[in-house]
């Protein structure tokens, strides 16, 4: 028991001080996109066909993002003028999907608080189930470090639970492949209403890096109702943390 | 620098090198099951067994197949090659560490292995030869997942437990099946596939744009270790070898993927035995080393390190010295909280002897990585086929005894240590030069392979080439594919409660095997 005392006190204090406090992120980190002003070059469409899937539009001669399809690579190859960059924001979620096209100049609109009911039952106490469908293990970490001390979830009232009957919502990750689908979509059934669906990571939101297999899907809103889209392959675990806080108005 | 053998009919080729296809002689059957079989009884083990449908379809040919064995004595792998109609005779029954192979043949391509001791779907898909199905079923319905027979028990007091695919924690999906009487475990059968993404098929024609994420995401826990089997690949096929100042920082990379794992799962066994300050450092202390991959990527699992030709992102002196001091602060941290884990009397009374793997048993299976290390068997692809920075700084395999639980936690102790000195020695001194010259063009027709030991165990790649330099074939092992059969092993004879703790032990990956 001492020497658990006295290992205690070696390891110290690390719960962060998340939300007071904005996360200190590495200088690699690559946060939400940055298009480079002005017009793109007459008629070039590169950026269309280079996205190895698919991210990039045009718009009215404007480049978009699709932060849904975007992977966030390290050596997007996207644009060869160098109109994409990317910025140390973390903050990535949203409330709907069209509000992940992100356009040259215009901010993101971030996750609005859920409706006034749902707020009232959920925003003091939100129980979660997780289910993978088809991650590859990085999303589902970077839920379940959201546990660990140094995020300590649990002090926002916020926590995974091992059953959907103790569930107020549904957490998915994973390219929702087809043999999952059903699992998936009984763990939703098995969910008492009101209930919420969170989509986590580009795998979810619309198939990432398997986007096109015939074995994944084309992104949760085709299946279920989804009440907040956290994109990232995969999320940093803040980008997760602010999402969920912003869904019960606990940040803004 | 692979040596071909014309007398012989036997090709040997060392780790991350290639050879023409053309020089790999397709043996008769019966002759390729002898040379597969005297190479096992001689100390070999199955790497990777794999199809591919032939390149000039033949009268009665359906399929050919690849088998590699890799021979820790000589260094190298020998590689067969025979090709078969729609039925062939099971090797399995000599050879238990092919019983998955074989399985994942008649799936994919929908040929019978005949005398299979266990012939069932390995992950639920449709054969990749329409109107080819080893068990009759109608090949234009996708096959429903677990939809197989189940191995059973009858008799008094026996009852089943089945658990999955959704599990109770953040976990990702798969399907248990226990036979039990009273609280023992009789049988376990673990049916996969929940995470099956297609990957293989997709890959056919590559390498394409999106290979590269493709493969950071096979398991999202081994991407570097996935990432850096596939660069050796493009490089083994470009006749390339990555710059040493790149070799360097991918064995940075692919030891601090292997610390941050092996430090959460000391602490995800302690949570387990609800031994609660090891499990809360080591959640802390695991977020630490996936930062250290992020100060050098970005990215807390290694995505955008490792790139075909060298690595995406170099460090400076700077850099280095700042991760040099981070490592000794969290070096202090994770030794005090494993010193804790292994020194108090009751986390050992729970870890002893439970779910054992015996040494032949071990071996039997073909288990590779920590698994097959804790019971014993000397199985580090770092140690036996180094490539790259390994060729120097490696020479600290450890192996353990007993094959229970406490074995197998104790390696990971013992590699956290080993894979600290590494990354010591590494950031000290990195060599210079460049960190990547873009590989050449692919070489047509040619077979390569290569070897990376992740932190599970080696990861396995094989890519054949069409005339083109484009993949015919691409072929992926995850060290899970060989182990899963050691848990469910594990857990004969023990109690049903056991296993969170055998299955914490292995922590295999369910997308690394599913694909």
């Amino acid at each position: 028991m001492l020497r658990v005392i006295a290992e205690r006190y070696r390891q110290g204090s690390w719960t962060g001080k998340f939300p007071t406090q904005e996360p200190c992120l590495p200088a690699r980190f690559r946060g939400l996109p940055i298009i480079a002003p002005g017009e793109c070059p007459d008629g070039c469409r590169e950026c269309m066909d280079l996205c190895p899937f698919g991210a990039c539009k045009l718009r009215d001669g404007q480049m978009t993002i699709d932060l849904g399809i975007c992977l966030f690579c390290a050596d997007c190859p996207a644009c060869t003028q160098g109109k994409i960059g990317f910025s140390a924001d973390y903050r990535l979620a949203v409330r709907r999907r069209e509000a992940l096209q992100l356009h040259g100049g215009q901010p993101l609109a971030l996750a609005e608080p859920l409706a006034p009911d749902l707020r009232r039952l959920f925003g003091r106490s939100l129980k979660l189930r997780q289910v993978s469908a088809g991650g590859c293990n990085a999303c589902e970490a970077d839920c379940n470090v959201l546990g660990t001390l140094v995020f300590d979830l649990g002090r926002f009232g916020i926590q995974f639970v091992a059953s959907p009957r103790h569930a107020d919502g549904i957490l998915v990750t994973g390219c929702l492949t087809e043999n999952m689908r059903s699992a998936l979509l009984a763990t939703y059934e098995a969910i008492p209403t009101p209930k919420i669906v969170i989509a986590v990571g580009a795998c979810a939101i619309g198939g990432g890096p398997f986007r096109g297999s015939s074995e994944a899907g084309q992104g949760l809103d085709a299946l279920l109702p989804v009440d907040l889209f956290i994109p990232g392959c995969p999320p940093q675990p803040y980008t997760i943390l602010d999402g969920l806080l912003r869904l019960l108005g606990k940040r803004g | 620098m692979s040596i071909v053998n014309g007398i012989l009919n036997e090709v040997w080729i060392g780790n991350g090198k290639q050879v023409p296809l053309e020089q790999i002689p397709i043996l008769a059957y019966d002759i390729f099951a002898d040379s597969v079989l005297t190479e096992y009884v001689n100390g070999s083990r199955v790497a990777v067994y794999f199809g591919v449908p032939p390149e000039n379809p033949a009268e009665g040919v359906s399929l050919e197949i690849f088998a590699v064995m890799a021979r820790e004595r000589h260094s190298d792998f020998a590689i067969y090659r025979t090709s078969i109609g729609e039925r062939f005779q099971s090797l399995t029954p000599n050879c238990p560490q092919l019983h998955l192979f074989e399985r994942e043949i008649a799936e994919q391509y929908g040929v019978v292995p005949e005398g299979h001791p266990w012939l069932k779907p390995v992950r639920f898909h449709a054969s990749w030869r329409p109107g080819h199905d080893a068990w009759g079923r109608d090949t234009s319905i996708h096959p429903l997942a677990g939809a197989m027979d189940f191995y059973q028990v009858n008799g008094d007091g026996i009852h089943e437990v089945a658990v999955g695919p959704v599990h109770a924690g953040i976990i990702e999906p798969g399907h248990f099946r226990f036979q039990c009487y009273g609280e023992k475990v009789l049988h376990l059968e673990i049916s996969l596939g929940y995470q099956h993404r297609g990957l293989e098929t997709t890959l056919i024609g590559g390498p394409h744009p999106a290979t590269t994420m493709q493969m950071e995401t096979i398991a999202g826990d081994t991407t570097i270790g996935h990432m850096t089997a596939y660069s050796k690949v493009i490089e083994g096929l470009a006749g390339s070898e990555a710059p040493v100042r790149a070799q360097a920082i991918r064995a940075l990379g692919l030891e601090l993927e292997r610390l941050a794992n092996h430090v959460g799962d000391i602490g995800a066994l302690s949570g387990d035995i609800g031994f609660l300050p090891t499990a809360s450092f080591c959640g802390r202390l695991r977020g630490d080393y996936l930062n250290m991959t992020a100060a050098l990527c970005g990215s807390r699992f290694g995505r955008g390190l490792v790139r075909p030709g060298g690595v995406g992102f170099d460090l400076d002196r700077e850099l280095a010295t700042q991760l040099l001091a981070r490592l000794e602060a969290v070096e202090t941290h994770t030794l005090g909280a494993c010193r804790l884990f292994f020194d108090t009397p009751s986390v050992l009374a729970r870890l002893e002897r439970v779910g054992r793997v015996t040494r032949s048993t071990a071996e039997d299976l073909g288990l590779v990585g920590v698994a097959a290390k804790a019971s014993g068997v000397p199985r580090d692809s770092r140690f036996f086929f180094p490539t790259g920075i390994y060729r120097e700084t490696f020479d600290e395999m450890i192996t353990d005894e007993l094959g229970d639980v406490f074995a197998r936690s104790r390696m990971r102790y013992r590699e956290i240590e080993v894979s600290i000195k590494i990354i010591r020695r590494l950031l000290a001194n990195l060599p210079e030069g460049p960190v990547r010259i873009a590989p050449g063009p692919l070489r047509p027709n040619a077979f390569c392979l290569s070897m990376v030991e992740g932190w599970r165990g080696e990861v396995v790649h094989v890519a054949l080439t069409e005339e083109d330099g484009r993949f015919r074939r691409y072929k992926i092992v995850d060290p899970s594919f060989h182990n899963w059969s050691g848990l469910a092993i594990a857990m004969r004879g023990t109690q049903i409660s056991n296993f969170p703790l055998c299955n914490k032990s292995f922590n295999l990956s369910y997308c690394g095997f599913d694909v």
